[in-house]
């Protein structure tokens, strides 16, 4: 019990946090804002790495797992990749 | 490995994260924030792969591979056009990845795994303690349920949202009963995730709380179309980083807390933005018909007579003696792929000593901020591109305004019509300049289905044709000028 009011205190942390950074981006990146912070949620890869790389579960788990890897590791590299690319158009003047 | 080490490891890569999120408050301190976030992300995996134990990473590399080429293919191929459907597209595996982690730890922690497909509506003899201790294991569960069940709307609704962005569903559809009908899928939907806490050993309410939210997520989306999408696909950024949260609470995991809670607040926060500058209501824009009251107008009846057409020649000789132009692209430049054209037309004026900027209203295209993408691509430096506030009051001093591809972001009617269904819209205020140039197929109408008077005002011409053929085509005119 202790260590879920711990997460919850970092989940309401986290959310203030994020309000008074988010609030702080010009529009002008907010596309890459957006794309920026899917590759941020891709961090679900490591949730997904701990399921699919779980030996002696059912293998339906492991084929779940490997779903849940395949999306993340598509939203980290795409959306680290294309935020890059957007960023680099925005730097040079 | 130690625990305590790898908590440490996300607890860095939750602070470069955080740092990458501050760098993009500056246009110059962005391409390393976006470095900064990418860093804090390969030391979580890499943390977390030392810390597994397993034998068999068959799984893990097949998966980290087909998502590697999918990844980048997508990432380095997309036209900048195109990135409100990757924006789509990403928020959709998102959900899905958290969709897929929840299921499996579920079924992890059943230990045992539907074989066939009448194993799906077996009932097995567990109940929440295998989850955790008391009221813990319920509170596991009540985590599970909710990651799949946002999970998997922000999935199909993502799909939804990017097959409607891509132009492969044109028409949009609904339930019968519309916010009802969704009402009562939620409800049934969040009736399901009780019943699979009260007995987790009953695998049909699992398979009920996954079918009835992917059923919602395509209901809620399909329904949504045109100058709407930029909320629906904020919103769903948001559930993303919701369902991301949520599954850091079904795995105990920190760094999952973090990030998911910051994908969360920024997706809300452009929602918010999004809807304050159409002056909608979330609900509105989610269930509403933007058409619904108001009176309708005859078009003709505000046309008929008034409008004046021009040819790019003649809007070349008005501009050549101007002293400040404004630009006011919409997503109409997007569809053109105008972008690149509209920078050289700023050139050419710029070499004439004409003050060149661009206004940007915050829900033009598609997306939040899709203008400045495109513009940047065309290498306009930002600092011309001015928001709705600050280039508003200015417009009374300039010569001439040059809508693109937007319409009812220009329209009068939402200062002016009390009534009108778009009466109280913040606008660019484009009729106050004193000549306006209008890029455009033909008068009809936008999004929210009116007649813009502006196109009718004495001061207003009518360029007709393809946005980037009529630029090129005052350009050149200028150029020989």
């Amino acid at each position: 019990m202790e260590i879920l009011i711990l997460l919850l205190a970092l989940f309401v942390l986290s959310l203030f946090l994020g309000v008074e950074l988010i609030t702080k981006v010009p529009p002008t990146l907010h596309t890459p804002l957006m794309s920026g912070t899917n590759a941020v949620s891709g961090i679900t890869l490591v949730g997904a790495l701990l399921a699919a790389g779980s030996d002696g579960s059912p293998m339906l788990v492991n084929v779940l797992g490997f779903i849940a890897v395949t999306l993340a590791t598509i939203n980290v590299v795409g959306g680290y990749l294309v935020t890059n690319r957007m960023l680099a158009m925005f730097k040079r003047k | 490995m130690n625990p305590n080490i790898v908590n440490f490891v996300y607890l860095i890569a939750g602070i470069l994260f955080i740092l990458g999120i501050k760098g993009l408050t500056k246009p110059k301190t962005a391409v390393r924030g976006n470095m900064l976030s990418a860093l804090g992300m390969l030391l979580a995996v890499v943390v977390t792969l030392l810390n597994i134990n397993t034998v068999d990473y068959s799984y893990i590399i097949a998966g980290v591979v087909v998502g590697g080429i999918v990844g980048s293919v997508m990432a380095l191929r997309i036209q900048m056009t195109s990135m409100p459907q990757m924006v789509a597209l990403l928020n959709g595996f998102g959900g899905g990845a958290s969709l897929t982690i929840a299921l499996a730890e579920f079924f992890t922690v059943l230990g045992v795994a539907p074989q066939s497909f009448g194993d799906l509506f077996a009932t097995l003899a567990i109940d929440s303690s295998a989850f955790g201790v008391g009221v813990e294991g319920t509170i596991a569960l009540v985590a599970i349920g909710l990651t799949v069940l946002i999970g998997a709307v922000t999935l199909t609704g993502s799909l939804i949202a990017f097959s409607k962005l891509q132009e492969l569903m044109k028409k949009s559809y609904g339930l019968p009963g519309g916010p009802i009908g969704n009402a009562l899928f939620l409800v049934a939907a969040l009736a399901a995730v009780v019943c699979m806490v009260i007995n987790p050993g009953n695998l049909v309410a699992m398979v009920t709380i996954v079918a009835l939210a992917l059923l919602l997520g395509l209901f809620l989306v399909m329904p949504i179309g045109g100058a709407d999408m930029p909320v629906v696909i904020a919103l769903l950024n948001s559930y993303s980083g919701i369902a991301a949260a949520l599954a850091g609470f079904v795995l105990g995991n920190t760094v999952l807390i973090i990030a998911g809670s910051l994908v969360g607040t920024s997706g809300l926060i452009l929602t918010q933005i999004m809807c304050v500058a159409m002056n909608r209501s979330l609900a509105n824009v989610l269930f509403g018909k933007m058409a619904a009251g108001g009176e309708k107008i005859d078009a003709d009846e505000i046309y008929a007579g008034k409008v004046t057409s021009a040819q790019p020649e003649e809007v070349a000789m008005m501009l050549e003696v101007a002293q400040r132009v404004v630009i006011v692209p919409g997503y109409g430049m997007a569809m053109a792929q105008a972008q690149h054209a509209v920078r050289e037309l700023a050139d050419a004026l710029e070499t004439r000593g004409i003050e060149v900027e661009y206004g940007i209203h915050p829900v033009a295209g598609r997306m939040p901020g899709h203008m400045n993408v495109l513009l940047a691509e065309a290498e306009v430096p930002y600092d011309n591109l001015v928001e709705m506030d600050r280039i508003n009051p200015t417009f009374e001093d300039t010569d001439v305004v040059i809508v693109i591809g937007a319409n009812d972001v220009t329209n009068p009617m939402a200062r002016e019509a009390e009534g009108s269904p778009i009466y109280g819209m913040p606008i660019l205020n484009v009729d106050k300049a004193k000549n306006v140039v209008v890029i455009k197929r033909s008068l009809s109408p936008g999004f929210a289905g009116l007649p813009n008077p502006l196109f009718a005002m004495d001061h207003t011409l009518m360029v007709y044709g393809d946005g980037k053929k009529a630029v090129v085509e005052m350009t050149t005119a200028l150029n020989q000028a």
